[in-house]
Protein backbone atom coordinates (compact mmCIF):
# COMPACT_ATOMS: atom_id res chain seq x y z
CA UNK A 1 0.00 0.00 0.00
CA UNK A 2 1.33 2.96 -0.80
CA UNK A 3 1.87 5.50 2.06
CA UNK A 4 -0.13 8.06 -0.21
CA UNK A 5 -3.47 6.10 1.17
CA UNK A 6 -3.68 6.35 4.70
CA UNK A 7 -3.14 10.18 5.98
CA UNK A 8 -1.90 8.98 8.92
CA UNK A 9 1.21 6.99 7.12
CA UNK A 10 1.83 10.53 5.72
CA UNK A 11 1.87 12.31 8.87
CA UNK A 12 4.63 9.92 10.09
CA UNK A 13 6.88 9.92 7.39
CA UNK A 14 10.23 11.38 7.54
CA UNK A 15 10.20 14.78 6.02
CA UNK A 16 12.64 17.17 5.15
CA UNK A 17 13.68 19.75 8.02
CA UNK A 18 12.04 21.90 6.93
CA UNK A 19 8.14 19.91 6.61
CA UNK A 20 6.13 19.09 9.58
CA UNK A 21 2.94 18.09 9.70
CA UNK A 22 1.79 20.72 12.71
CA UNK A 23 3.67 23.73 14.35
CA UNK A 24 5.58 22.51 17.48
CA UNK A 25 6.31 19.20 16.49
CA UNK A 26 9.83 17.95 15.48
CA UNK A 27 11.42 18.71 18.84
CA UNK A 28 14.72 19.09 19.20
CA UNK A 29 17.28 19.32 22.31
CA UNK A 30 16.74 22.78 23.80
CA UNK A 31 20.01 23.31 24.79
CA UNK A 32 21.33 22.88 21.29
CA UNK A 33 24.53 24.42 20.51
CA UNK A 34 25.06 25.51 24.30
CA UNK A 35 28.22 24.00 25.93
CA UNK A 36 26.97 20.86 27.86
CA UNK A 37 30.32 20.61 29.39
CA UNK A 38 30.43 20.53 33.45
CA UNK A 39 32.92 22.80 35.04
CA UNK A 40 35.67 20.82 36.32
CA UNK A 41 35.18 20.53 40.25
CA UNK A 42 31.38 19.33 40.00
CA UNK A 43 30.12 16.97 40.67
CA UNK A 44 28.31 15.86 37.22
CA UNK A 45 26.30 12.56 38.93
CA UNK A 46 25.66 14.80 41.67
CA UNK A 47 24.50 17.83 39.61
CA UNK A 48 22.21 15.67 36.82
CA UNK A 49 20.50 14.10 40.54
CA UNK A 50 19.37 17.82 41.17
CA UNK A 51 18.34 19.02 37.49
CA UNK A 52 16.36 15.74 37.90
CA UNK A 53 14.82 17.00 40.93
CA UNK A 54 14.33 20.44 39.93
CA UNK A 55 12.85 19.22 36.44
CA UNK A 56 10.65 16.51 37.62
CA UNK A 57 8.93 19.05 39.75
CA UNK A 58 8.05 21.33 36.50
CA UNK A 59 7.11 18.21 34.54
CA UNK A 60 4.64 16.71 37.26
CA UNK A 61 3.14 20.01 38.08
CA UNK A 62 2.84 21.24 34.13
CA UNK A 63 0.71 17.87 33.49
CA UNK A 64 -1.39 18.35 36.44
CA UNK A 65 -1.95 21.99 35.48
CA UNK A 66 -3.08 20.57 31.93
CA UNK A 67 -5.62 18.24 33.08
CA UNK A 68 -7.10 21.87 34.59
CA UNK A 69 -7.94 23.19 30.47
CA UNK A 70 -11.59 23.54 29.58
CA UNK A 71 -12.23 23.04 33.01
CA UNK A 72 -11.42 25.93 34.39
CA UNK A 73 -13.83 28.88 35.47
CA UNK A 74 -12.91 31.01 32.68
CA UNK A 75 -11.39 32.12 29.62
CA UNK A 76 -8.74 34.40 30.98
CA UNK A 77 -8.17 31.20 33.67
CA UNK A 78 -7.89 28.69 30.79
CA UNK A 79 -5.70 31.12 29.12
CA UNK A 80 -3.25 31.90 32.31
CA UNK A 81 -2.95 28.52 33.59
CA UNK A 82 -2.18 26.54 30.04
CA UNK A 83 0.65 29.49 29.76
CA UNK A 84 2.19 28.42 33.24
CA UNK A 85 1.95 24.84 32.40
CA UNK A 86 4.06 25.33 29.06
CA UNK A 87 6.14 27.84 30.96
CA UNK A 88 7.04 24.93 33.19
CA UNK A 89 7.20 22.62 30.64
CA UNK A 90 9.61 24.80 28.97
CA UNK A 91 11.69 24.59 32.17
CA UNK A 92 11.51 20.78 32.74
CA UNK A 93 12.54 20.42 29.14
CA UNK A 94 16.01 22.47 29.76
CA UNK A 95 16.24 20.48 33.34
CA UNK A 96 15.87 16.85 32.44
CA UNK A 97 18.04 17.77 29.11
CA UNK A 98 20.88 19.52 31.32
CA UNK A 99 20.65 16.37 33.62
CA UNK A 100 21.09 14.05 30.58
CA UNK A 101 23.73 15.90 29.25
CA UNK A 102 25.67 16.16 32.28
CA UNK A 103 25.22 12.26 33.84
CA UNK A 104 24.24 9.67 30.39
CA UNK A 105 23.95 7.21 33.01
CA UNK A 106 20.86 8.07 34.12
CA UNK A 107 19.16 7.42 31.15
CA UNK A 108 16.91 4.65 29.92
CA UNK A 109 17.78 2.37 27.78
CA UNK A 110 16.17 3.44 24.21
CA UNK A 111 17.10 5.62 21.57
CA UNK A 112 15.04 9.12 21.77
CA UNK A 113 16.54 11.93 23.30
CA UNK A 114 17.69 12.30 26.80
CA UNK A 115 14.63 14.64 27.85
CA UNK A 116 12.07 12.13 26.67
CA UNK A 117 13.93 9.13 27.75
CA UNK A 118 13.90 10.99 31.37
CA UNK A 119 10.10 11.71 30.88
CA UNK A 120 8.21 8.57 29.61
CA UNK A 121 10.73 5.86 30.40
CA UNK A 122 11.20 5.88 33.77
CA UNK A 123 9.60 4.56 36.96
CA UNK A 124 7.52 6.42 39.62
CA UNK A 125 10.27 5.09 42.66
CA UNK A 126 12.83 7.20 39.87
CA UNK A 127 11.03 10.40 39.46
CA UNK A 128 12.24 12.87 42.23
CA UNK A 129 9.79 15.27 42.02
CA UNK A 130 8.20 16.63 45.40
CA UNK A 131 4.81 14.99 46.82
CA UNK A 132 2.85 18.58 46.69
CA UNK A 133 3.01 18.51 42.57
CA UNK A 134 1.35 14.98 42.02
CA UNK A 135 -1.68 15.98 43.96
CA UNK A 136 -5.11 16.90 41.85
CA UNK A 137 -6.90 19.77 43.03
CA UNK A 138 -10.06 19.21 44.31
CA UNK A 139 -11.10 22.60 43.14
CA UNK A 140 -9.99 26.01 41.77
CA UNK A 141 -9.10 27.11 45.17
CA UNK A 142 -6.47 24.30 46.01
CA UNK A 143 -4.82 25.45 42.36
CA UNK A 144 -4.49 29.03 42.94
CA UNK A 145 -3.27 27.59 46.74
CA UNK A 146 -0.88 24.95 45.35
CA UNK A 147 0.74 27.46 42.83
CA UNK A 148 1.06 30.30 45.89
CA UNK A 149 3.16 27.76 47.28
CA UNK A 150 5.03 26.05 44.65
CA UNK A 151 6.49 29.24 42.56
CA UNK A 152 6.65 31.33 46.02
CA UNK A 153 9.36 28.35 46.57
CA UNK A 154 10.83 28.01 43.44
CA UNK A 155 11.31 31.08 42.63
CA UNK A 156 13.43 31.65 46.07
CA UNK A 157 15.68 28.69 44.95
CA UNK A 158 16.15 29.80 40.88
CA UNK A 159 16.69 33.63 42.60
CA UNK A 160 19.62 32.12 44.32
CA UNK A 161 20.48 29.12 41.23
CA UNK A 162 21.38 32.44 38.80
CA UNK A 163 24.87 32.65 40.56
CA UNK A 164 25.65 29.15 40.61
CA UNK A 165 28.71 27.24 39.52
CA UNK A 166 27.25 25.50 36.82
CA UNK A 167 26.67 27.98 34.13
CA UNK A 168 24.19 26.21 32.56
CA UNK A 169 22.10 25.68 35.05
CA UNK A 170 22.47 29.16 36.02
CA UNK A 171 21.02 30.27 33.15
CA UNK A 172 18.22 28.32 32.97
CA UNK A 173 17.45 29.60 36.41
CA UNK A 174 17.67 33.13 34.94
CA UNK A 175 15.41 32.71 32.33
CA UNK A 176 12.50 31.01 35.01
CA UNK A 177 13.24 33.29 37.67
CA UNK A 178 10.83 36.16 35.78
CA UNK A 179 7.93 33.22 34.70
CA UNK A 180 7.95 31.80 38.19
CA UNK A 181 7.38 35.72 39.51
CA UNK A 182 4.75 36.19 37.53
CA UNK A 183 3.07 32.45 38.29
CA UNK A 184 3.49 33.69 42.14
CA UNK A 185 2.03 37.13 41.26
CA UNK A 186 -1.06 35.31 39.73
CA UNK A 187 -1.56 32.62 42.25
CA UNK A 188 -1.32 35.21 45.15
CA UNK A 189 -3.84 37.94 43.58
CA UNK A 190 -6.41 35.30 43.42
CA UNK A 191 -6.13 34.27 46.69
CA UNK A 192 -6.27 37.25 48.05
CA UNK A 193 -9.83 37.27 46.10
CA UNK A 194 -10.92 34.38 47.50
CA UNK A 195 -9.74 34.75 50.81
CA UNK A 196 -11.21 38.62 50.97
CA UNK A 197 -14.60 37.58 48.43
CA UNK A 198 -17.52 35.71 49.86
CA UNK A 199 -17.95 33.23 52.36
CA UNK A 200 -18.30 30.59 49.75
CA UNK A 201 -14.78 31.82 48.53
CA UNK A 202 -13.25 31.90 52.04
CA UNK A 203 -14.58 28.48 53.30
CA UNK A 204 -13.10 26.81 49.94
CA UNK A 205 -9.69 28.64 50.10
CA UNK A 206 -9.28 27.39 53.96
CA UNK A 207 -10.12 24.32 52.81
CA UNK A 208 -7.06 24.62 49.99
CA UNK A 209 -5.05 26.00 52.68
CA UNK A 210 -5.45 22.43 55.43
CA UNK A 211 -4.97 20.46 52.60
CA UNK A 212 -1.88 21.90 50.85
CA UNK A 213 0.13 23.26 53.85
CA UNK A 214 1.27 19.30 54.90
CA UNK A 215 3.00 19.27 51.52
CA UNK A 216 4.95 22.43 52.00
CA UNK A 217 7.38 20.99 54.41
CA UNK A 218 9.02 18.77 52.00
CA UNK A 219 10.17 21.55 49.36
CA UNK A 220 12.62 23.26 52.26
CA UNK A 221 14.21 19.98 53.62
CA UNK A 222 17.38 19.78 52.08
CA UNK A 223 18.28 17.06 50.72
CA UNK A 224 21.60 14.91 50.59
CA UNK A 225 21.98 16.15 46.67
CA UNK A 226 21.57 19.65 47.58
CA UNK A 227 24.03 19.20 50.38
CA UNK A 228 26.66 17.84 48.50
CA UNK A 229 26.30 20.56 45.74
CA UNK A 230 27.62 23.52 47.50
CA UNK A 231 27.82 26.76 45.05
CA UNK A 232 25.83 24.16 42.40
CA UNK A 233 23.04 23.97 44.57
CA UNK A 234 20.55 26.63 46.22
CA UNK A 235 19.80 25.57 50.04
CA UNK A 236 16.36 25.08 50.48
CA UNK A 237 15.90 25.42 53.86
CA UNK A 238 17.99 28.69 53.69
CA UNK A 239 15.12 30.16 51.40
CA UNK A 240 12.10 28.91 53.81
CA UNK A 241 12.60 32.95 55.62
CA UNK A 242 12.06 34.32 52.50
CA UNK A 243 9.49 32.07 51.22
CA UNK A 244 7.63 32.45 54.54
CA UNK A 245 7.49 36.19 54.61
CA UNK A 246 5.85 35.82 50.90
CA UNK A 247 3.38 33.32 52.12
CA UNK A 248 2.64 35.40 55.44
CA UNK A 249 1.74 38.47 53.25
CA UNK A 250 -0.26 37.18 50.63
CA UNK A 251 -2.59 35.43 53.73
CA UNK A 252 -2.98 38.76 55.56
CA UNK A 253 -3.74 40.69 52.82
CA UNK A 254 -6.26 37.76 52.40
CA UNK A 255 -7.38 37.91 55.76
CA UNK A 256 -6.78 33.93 56.17
CA UNK A 257 -4.72 32.26 59.03
CA UNK A 258 -1.53 30.66 58.32
CA UNK A 259 -2.52 26.87 59.08
CA UNK A 260 -1.08 24.93 61.62
CA UNK A 261 -1.70 21.46 60.17
CA UNK A 262 1.39 18.91 60.46
CA UNK A 263 3.56 18.12 57.93
CA UNK A 264 2.45 14.71 55.83
CA UNK A 265 4.94 12.01 57.01
CA UNK A 266 8.03 10.72 56.00
CA UNK A 267 8.04 7.24 54.56
CA UNK A 268 10.96 5.77 56.72
CA UNK A 269 12.17 8.99 56.70
CA UNK A 270 12.14 9.03 52.65
CA UNK A 271 9.56 11.13 50.76
CA UNK A 272 9.60 12.81 46.73
CA UNK A 273 13.00 13.52 46.40
CA UNK A 274 13.84 9.58 47.21
CA UNK A 275 11.24 8.14 44.95
CA UNK A 276 8.88 7.16 47.78
CA UNK A 277 5.62 8.93 46.30
CA UNK A 278 1.85 9.33 47.07
CA UNK A 279 -0.41 7.09 44.66
CA UNK A 280 -1.69 10.26 42.74
CA UNK A 281 2.10 9.66 40.76
CA UNK A 282 0.86 6.93 39.29
CA UNK A 283 -2.41 8.61 37.57
CA UNK A 284 -0.23 11.08 36.65
CA UNK A 285 2.54 8.91 34.49
CA UNK A 286 -0.16 6.65 33.37
CA UNK A 287 -1.36 9.46 31.38
CA UNK A 288 2.01 11.05 30.96
CA UNK A 289 3.70 8.30 29.53
CA UNK A 290 1.21 5.84 28.09
CA UNK A 291 1.36 6.84 24.10
CA UNK A 292 5.02 7.05 24.36
CA UNK A 293 5.66 3.42 25.79
CA UNK A 294 2.87 1.99 23.36
CA UNK A 295 4.64 3.36 20.56
CA UNK A 296 8.28 3.17 21.67
CA UNK A 297 9.65 4.27 18.18
CA UNK A 298 7.65 7.02 17.14
CA UNK A 299 8.82 10.35 16.69
CA UNK A 300 7.15 13.63 17.36
CA UNK B 1 26.50 32.67 -5.18
CA UNK B 2 26.15 34.06 -2.61
CA UNK B 3 24.84 37.92 -2.81
CA UNK B 4 23.20 38.93 0.65
CA UNK B 5 25.66 38.32 3.43
CA UNK B 6 24.54 35.97 5.89
CA UNK B 7 23.50 38.58 8.95
CA UNK B 8 21.35 39.79 6.55
CA UNK B 9 19.61 36.69 5.58
CA UNK B 10 19.15 35.58 9.03
CA UNK B 11 18.05 38.67 10.02
CA UNK B 12 14.97 38.70 7.73
CA UNK B 13 13.55 35.49 9.00
CA UNK B 14 10.15 36.58 10.39
CA UNK B 15 8.68 35.44 14.19
CA UNK B 16 6.33 32.52 13.58
CA UNK B 17 4.11 34.02 16.07
CA UNK B 18 4.39 37.87 15.18
CA UNK B 19 5.46 37.66 11.66
CA UNK B 20 4.71 41.12 10.66
CA UNK B 21 8.01 41.31 13.10
CA UNK B 22 11.59 39.70 11.86
CA UNK B 23 14.10 38.04 14.81
CA UNK B 24 16.03 40.64 14.36
CA UNK B 25 13.39 43.15 15.37
CA UNK B 26 12.68 41.17 18.28
CA UNK B 27 16.29 41.06 19.66
CA UNK B 28 16.02 36.84 19.25
CA UNK B 29 18.67 36.77 16.59
CA UNK B 30 22.39 37.21 18.69
CA UNK B 31 24.46 37.00 16.32
CA UNK B 32 25.43 35.33 13.04
CA UNK B 33 29.49 34.53 12.03
CA UNK B 34 31.12 32.55 9.96
CA UNK B 35 33.39 29.48 11.57
CA UNK B 36 34.89 28.20 9.05
CA UNK B 37 32.85 27.05 6.12
CA UNK B 38 30.06 27.17 8.24
CA UNK B 39 27.25 29.97 8.91
CA UNK B 40 26.53 29.75 12.67
CA UNK B 41 23.56 31.53 13.97
CA UNK B 42 22.73 31.94 17.52
CA UNK B 43 19.08 32.68 19.16
CA UNK B 44 17.66 33.30 22.31
CA UNK B 45 14.60 31.54 23.81
CA UNK B 46 11.87 34.62 24.58
CA UNK B 47 10.37 31.78 27.27
CA UNK B 48 11.40 28.97 28.02
CA UNK B 49 8.64 26.64 26.76
CA UNK B 50 8.28 29.54 23.57
CA UNK B 51 7.87 26.84 20.55
CA UNK B 52 8.41 28.75 18.34
CA UNK B 53 12.03 28.66 18.70
CA UNK B 54 12.65 25.34 17.29
CA UNK B 55 10.19 26.76 14.02
CA UNK B 56 12.68 29.50 14.00
CA UNK B 57 15.64 27.49 13.81
CA UNK B 58 13.96 25.01 10.86
CA UNK B 59 13.72 28.60 9.02
CA UNK B 60 16.92 30.42 9.55
CA UNK B 61 18.67 26.97 8.20
CA UNK B 62 16.17 26.63 5.05
CA UNK B 63 17.02 30.38 4.19
CA UNK B 64 20.56 30.27 4.69
CA UNK B 65 20.57 27.16 2.49
CA UNK B 66 18.21 28.90 -0.47
CA UNK B 67 20.69 32.02 -0.43
CA UNK B 68 23.55 29.85 -0.87
CA UNK B 69 25.66 29.37 2.69
CA UNK B 70 25.66 25.36 2.51
CA UNK B 71 26.88 24.66 5.99
CA UNK B 72 24.50 26.14 8.54
CA UNK B 73 24.11 25.47 12.15
CA UNK B 74 21.64 26.75 14.57
CA UNK B 75 23.00 27.60 17.99
CA UNK B 76 20.38 28.22 21.29
CA UNK B 77 22.14 31.11 24.27
CA UNK B 78 20.17 31.11 27.30
CA UNK B 79 22.22 33.68 29.21
CA UNK B 80 21.81 36.97 29.43
CA UNK B 81 18.09 35.88 29.26
CA UNK B 82 15.94 37.59 26.08
CA UNK B 83 14.03 40.92 27.44
CA UNK B 84 11.36 42.66 25.89
CA UNK B 85 13.58 45.64 25.93
CA UNK B 86 15.74 44.24 23.16
CA UNK B 87 12.66 44.80 20.69
CA UNK B 88 14.23 47.05 18.61
CA UNK B 89 12.53 51.24 17.30
CA UNK B 90 11.66 49.07 14.21
CA UNK B 91 10.07 46.04 16.03
CA UNK B 92 7.85 48.51 17.92
CA UNK B 93 7.10 50.50 15.34
CA UNK B 94 6.12 47.18 13.42
CA UNK B 95 4.14 45.63 16.65
CA UNK B 96 2.14 49.39 16.62
CA UNK B 97 1.15 49.08 13.30
CA UNK B 98 -0.08 45.43 13.66
CA UNK B 99 -2.62 46.44 16.45
CA UNK B 100 -0.36 45.39 19.23
CA UNK B 101 0.97 47.14 22.21
CA UNK B 102 4.38 47.01 22.73
CA UNK B 103 6.29 46.53 25.88
CA UNK B 104 7.16 49.07 28.47
CA UNK B 105 10.72 48.91 29.50
CA UNK B 106 11.94 47.13 32.25
CA UNK B 107 15.36 48.25 31.90
CA UNK B 108 14.81 51.49 34.32
CA UNK B 109 13.04 49.84 37.17
CA UNK B 110 13.06 45.99 37.83
CA UNK B 111 16.48 45.44 35.73
CA UNK B 112 18.75 48.23 37.65
CA UNK B 113 19.91 51.25 36.16
CA UNK B 114 23.53 51.03 37.14
CA UNK B 115 25.56 48.44 37.91
CA UNK B 116 24.73 49.06 41.40
CA UNK B 117 21.07 48.44 40.36
CA UNK B 118 22.40 45.50 38.78
CA UNK B 119 23.81 43.50 41.65
CA UNK B 120 20.97 44.46 43.65
CA UNK B 121 18.36 43.23 41.30
CA UNK B 122 20.15 39.81 41.03
CA UNK B 123 21.46 39.41 45.10
CA UNK B 124 17.75 40.41 46.17
CA UNK B 125 13.98 38.50 46.21
CA UNK B 126 11.58 39.66 43.28
CA UNK B 127 9.02 41.70 45.03
CA UNK B 128 5.38 39.81 45.53
CA UNK B 129 2.77 42.57 43.33
CA UNK B 130 -0.65 41.63 45.35
CA UNK B 131 -2.89 43.95 43.17
CA UNK B 132 -3.22 43.58 39.17
CA UNK B 133 -1.43 45.60 37.07
CA UNK B 134 -2.38 49.38 36.90
CA UNK B 135 -0.67 49.70 33.42
CA UNK B 136 0.13 52.82 31.30
CA UNK B 137 -0.43 50.64 28.32
CA UNK B 138 -1.61 53.09 25.49
CA UNK B 139 -4.71 51.37 23.00
CA UNK B 140 -2.61 50.97 19.44
CA UNK B 141 -5.68 51.77 17.74
CA UNK B 142 -7.03 55.18 18.98
CA UNK B 143 -4.05 56.13 21.25
CA UNK B 144 -6.25 56.31 24.27
CA UNK B 145 -4.41 55.89 28.13
CA UNK B 146 -7.66 54.28 29.19
CA UNK B 147 -7.37 50.97 29.10
CA UNK B 148 -7.53 48.08 31.70
CA UNK B 149 -6.34 44.82 31.56
CA UNK B 150 -8.75 42.11 30.93
CA UNK B 151 -6.10 39.24 31.37
CA UNK B 152 -2.35 38.69 32.37
CA UNK B 153 -1.93 35.66 30.24
CA UNK B 154 -2.92 35.65 26.61
CA UNK B 155 -2.85 33.41 23.16
CA UNK B 156 1.36 33.16 23.48
CA UNK B 157 3.71 33.23 26.47
CA UNK B 158 4.95 36.46 25.40
CA UNK B 159 1.74 38.41 25.36
CA UNK B 160 -1.56 39.72 27.98
CA UNK B 161 -4.81 40.79 26.84
CA UNK B 162 -6.55 44.55 27.13
CA UNK B 163 -9.46 46.62 26.32
CA UNK B 164 -9.21 50.19 25.48
CA UNK B 165 -12.35 51.63 27.28
CA UNK B 166 -12.11 54.95 24.60
CA UNK B 167 -13.21 52.71 21.27
CA UNK B 168 -14.11 49.49 23.42
CA UNK B 169 -11.63 47.75 21.63
CA UNK B 170 -9.79 44.58 22.48
CA UNK B 171 -5.99 44.95 22.21
CA UNK B 172 -2.87 42.03 22.71
CA UNK B 173 0.27 43.77 24.85
CA UNK B 174 3.74 42.26 24.59
CA UNK B 175 4.70 41.70 28.30
CA UNK B 176 7.59 43.54 29.63
CA UNK B 177 10.29 40.69 30.78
Amino acid sequence: MSSDDNPYDLLAEEHGEDHRWAFGTGFTDPLAGVDAAVPAGIDAAGLAAYCLMLGDDALIYSHRLQQWITRLPELEEETAVANIALDLLGQARLLLARAAAADPSLLPSGDGPGEDRLAFFRDEPQFRNVRLVERADADFAELVVRLLVFATWRLAVFERLRDGADPVLAAIAGRAVSELAYHRDYAAQWVVRLGDGTDVSRDRVRDALAAVWPLADELFARHPVEQALGGVAADPAAVRAEADLVLDTVLSTAGLDRPSAAPLGLVRGRAGRDGVHTEDLGYVLAELQSVARAHPDATW
Amino acid sequence: MVTRTAHEVAAATPDPELPPLTIADLGILRSVEHEGDTVVATITPTYSGCPALREIGVDLRRRLAAAGFARVEVRTRLAPPWSSDWITAEGRRKLAEAGIAAPRAVADEARGEAAAGEAARRGGPVPLSLLPARPEVACPRCGSARTVRTSAFGATACKALYRCDECREPFEYVKEI
